[in-house]
């Protein structure tokens, strides 16, 4: 059987967008795919050796908020400074209380994995990003790169 | 319970975990060897099975018990 390859453009870099790249990837690995994630704009951030990932409930109506603020509470509290510390602080211990990993350990389960973790170049010139901050073990290449497996892949996504 | 070789006790632990540390365990046993795994993720019920189908190990068990969930996986 021939191996599997999934493909994945990770293009966000909030706390809860940071999940889906990082379990499908480690996932797939785990039944044998080989991966590749290519981080662009703000999918660098899930790359830094030292995460500090937010979420906010700023224009999210979808997000659960606690004693059901989110049914009487005015949209604009949402953007209530420290808001969304607080909402960060409540998601990471749910996450933490439901067993949930942590995004450190999906990462590194994913590069024991061997998952294949590409930082656009472009993205780290554009906002002067310094790679001396970013986890080691990263390639750093362009769009080209990308096609050269997406082309070749079983299942591509964009997250 | 048949007879098994390792344990993995997944409990407490959620999606996709207990795929990814059973996978672990697998890979450091050898071909025809039997892993009992416990979880308590609901949604681990399918994932095993389509964790056997994908990779080729063969889920030989998989049952409900006092609300935890028991595996029995033998590697291809």
């Amino acid at each position: 059987m021939e191996t599997k390859k999934l493909a994945i453009i990770a293009t966000k870099g909030s706390l809860d967008w940071a999940y889906p790249p990082f379990i499908l990837s480690s996932t797939a690995a785990a039944l044998g795919y080989e991966v590749e994630i290519f981080f662009t704009f703000y999918g660098l951030q899930l790359l830094r050796k030292k995460l500090d990932l937010q979420v906010t409930p700023l224009g999210n109506p979808g997000m659960p908020m606690p004693l059901g603020m989110d049914k009487w509470f005015p949209v604009l509290g949402t953007a209530l400074p420290g808001m969304q510390s607080v909402m960060t602080m409540m998601m990471k211990k749910k996450m933490a209380d439901k067993g949930v990993a942590s995004l450190e350990e999906l990462r590194e389960l994913c590069q024991e994995a061997e998952v294949k973790l590409i930082a656009c170049q472009m993205t780290v010139d554009l906002f002067d990003l310094d790679t001396a901050d970013f986890i080691d073990g990263l390639e750093y290449a362009g769009a080209a790169r990308f096609f050269e497996f997406a082309g070749e892949s079983d299942i591509c996504l964009y997250i | 319970m048949a007879d098994f070789d390792d344990e993995l006790d997944a409990s407490g632990l959620n999606c996709p975990l207990p795929i990814l540390r059973a996978k672990k365990s697998l890979t450091a046993m050898e071909s025809g060897k039997i892993l009992h795994i416990i979880a308590t993720d609901p949604g681990s019920v399918k994932d095993f099975e389509a964790f056997s189908k994908q990779t080729g190990n063969s889920l030989l068990e998989s049952r409900e018990e006092g609300g935890k969930f028991h595996f029995l996986i033998k590697k291809s």
